[in-house]
């Protein structure tokens, strides 16, 4: 059985090769002349948006020490299960993670880790010009997320669902 | 009209010399410089109209390409099919550029230039035959496409050399013809008395009182360029690249420099037949003829003028480049019977027509005595754009080309029989029921 080709089906007096062509090289012209939108990516910065999420960063207290409080709820909640947190207990009984690490490759970028703190410790950010020599490198550790200083996402806001 | 002679003194038989030579390396330079230039301004045009930027790496906004392009094809390997015919596998590339850059002899690209050794004429050669050289030496331009095709021993290159003899063939017709209602207005074949024609004689450009020709002549310039819509012979989606698939390195580019070559002498060829050569409309200040050694008819010459009409000339030539680029990432493919269709039943048959039609005109109109002038031009043009018109009413809406429509399908039921085939291999497709 032949494949079916759905072609529509015209007056003869609507199909002219003539005409057609014209209207085509008006198309073509004004294509010519519009703007483009090509942006000059390794020259100039891309811009990215406000809630484009890439490397993830952890926040900082002023003395040093992580925002994260070893809750668990990251690695409880990463869908592809790429955090990895062994938490701890100091002599106040504040918690905070001994091991903190975050594979890059593994992760997908969904954001639901930054969603999910409660102390806004974790956060994916707006960073991509990742690139190493071997692939162990790209798991992240604490000192490693402590230290990136690119800006961090924004999170979606209920009461403006659009971004406008 | 002007008859004024001007005497501007001709140059002695060394300073002839030294001008051809002169006129010659100028040419030659400004051509190749030019064809370069035209593969950047095809990929330029290729890219705006595709909504990108083009090649912007190399040099101010990618101007210094061309070079970067040449000296990778220079240094590229050099092959040679092991069962290709040797010399003629290296004759070829020659064969096809030479004619396109010889072209340029005959084609005047300015008015006369003054000097204090006496008047230049900026033509190479204002040969008598004028045009009859350009189409000798445009059809030898088929041999070396025949000849890359047919000794590369490739089944590609073979099919594209065979599409490209057929086609350049079948399209040299077309253009010839439709050369001819142009030398019965002008009564010559020099392109310098067709100037002199569009600037004095008629006092208008053979694009109105022709544009019948100018169509078909245009059709068939696409044609003979192998350029896209009748890019038949290099198709890349069915032919590789046609003749030159088994060329590499600079033999390749000859072929590419060639086929730019051609568009840019087809180009300065429409300039100078239909739209007046260096002609500046609307100003009488440029209406020279060469008559004599050194005595110049009509305006007088000036260093500035020739300036003028040279950038007159460059403006109409690459308008119609930027037209043939502007065709060809606009409009599909011929399918190939198309190509033969239009060449040998369309514009063969309309041109002839037309020669007879333009004939008859001049036959009545010198017979009730109308002076050769801007009326006589403007009784042709009424009945030109007539001929026009009729010609593209009769082309167009499916009488000899049509567009993309469907076929009248009866519409049936589904479940009823047509064309006595089972019903259960029946698609309600194929029976006309979306």
């Amino acid at each position: 059985m032949a494949i079916g080709v759905k072609t529509l089906e015209r007056p003869e007096s609507n199909t002219s090769y003539l005409r057609a062509s014209l209207r085509g090289m008006a198309l073509t012209f004004r294509h010519l002349v519009a703007p483009k939108n090509t942006e000059q990516y390794p020259d100039e910065p891309l811009k990215l948006d406000p809630r484009w999420r890439g490397t993830h960063r952890m926040e900082v207290h002023a003395d040093g020490r992580p925002k994260c409080v070893a809750c668990g709820l990251c690695p409880a909640v990463c869908p592809a299960n790429c955090i990895r947190l062994v938490p701890g207990e100091d002599d106040q009984g504040n918690r905070y993670p001994i091991v903190y690490e975050i594979d890059e490759f593994r992760c997908i970028f969904c954001g639901m880790c930054q969603e999910v703190c409660p102390v806004e410790a974790i956060h994916v950010g707006q960073d991509f010009e990742n690139s190493e020599y071997t692939r162990d490198r790209f798991v992240y550790d604490l000192d490693r997320l402590m230290a990136q200083d690119h800006p961090v996402t924004a999170l979606w806001d209920p009461s403006d669902p659009l971004s406008e | 009209m002007n008859q004024v002679l001007h005497d501007v003194g001709a140059l002695s038989p060394t300073a002839f010399v030294l001008v051809s030579i002169t006129k010659v390396g100028t040419a030659f330079t400004v051509v190749l410089l030019t064809v370069a230039m035209l593969t950047l301004m095809e990929r330029k045009v290729s890219a705006w109209i595709q909504d990108r930027l083009g090649p912007n790496r190399v040099g101010p906004g990618g101007l210094l390409q061309p070079i970067a392009d040449g000296i990778k094809n220079l240094l590229k390997e050099e092959t040679y099919p092991a069962e290709a015919s040797r010399a003629y596998f290296l004759l070829a590339p020659a064969i096809t550029i030479i004619p396109a850059l010889v072209l340029f002899a005959v084609i005047p690209f300015a008015s006369p230039l003054p000097t204090p050794w006496g008047l230049v004429d900026p033509i190479i050669a204002d040969v008598s035959i004028g045009v009859l050289f350009v189409l000798a030496l445009s059809s030898l331009g088929v041999y070396g496409i025949v000849m890359a095709g047919w000794s590369s021993n490739s089944k590609y290159a073979f099919l594209g050399g065979m599409r490209a003899s057929a086609q350049m063939v079948s399209y040299e017709i077309g253009l010839g013809m439709s050369l001819v209602p142009v030398f019965m207005l002008t009564g010559d074949v020099t392109l310098t008395e067709t100037i002199w024609v569009q600037q004095e004689g008629l006092g208008l450009w053979f694009a109105f009182p022709l544009s019948v020709a100018f169509f078909l002549f245009i059709v068939s310039a696409f044609a003979e360029t192998n350029r896209l819509p009748f890019d038949l012979p290099e198709a890349e989606s069915e032919l590789v690249t046609g003749y030159h698939t088994e060329y590499s390195s600079m033999k390749f580019s000859m072929f590419f420099i060639a086929e730019y070559a051609h568009v840019l002498t087809v180009s300065a060829l429409m300039a100078t037949l239909f739209l007046g050569g260096w002609d500046i409309p609307f100003w009488q200040g440029d209406d020279m003829r060469v008559v004599g050694p050194g005595l110049v008819m009509g305006a007088e010459p000036a260093w500035w003028k020739t300036l003028l009409t040279f950038a007159a000339f460059t403006a109409k030539t690459l308008f119609f480049v930027f037209m043939f680029m502007w065709v060809r990432w606009t409009v599909p493919r011929f399918r190939y019977d198309q190509v033969m269709d239009l060449g040998w039943k369309v514009v063969l048959e309309a041109i002839t027509v037309f020669i007879l039609l333009v004939g008859a005109e001049i036959l009545v109109l010198d017979a009730i005595g109308l002076p050769y002038g801007f009326l006589y031009g403007l009784i042709l043009t009424v009945t030109n754009f007539g001929a026009l018109a009729l010609l593209l009413f009769v082309l167009d809406r499916n009488r000899i080309i049509g567009g993309a429509y469907r076929r009248p399908v009866k519409r049936v039921p589904v479940g009823e029989r047509i064309d006595g085939r089972p019903k259960e291999h029946e698609s309600p497709v194929e029976a006309g029921v979306e």
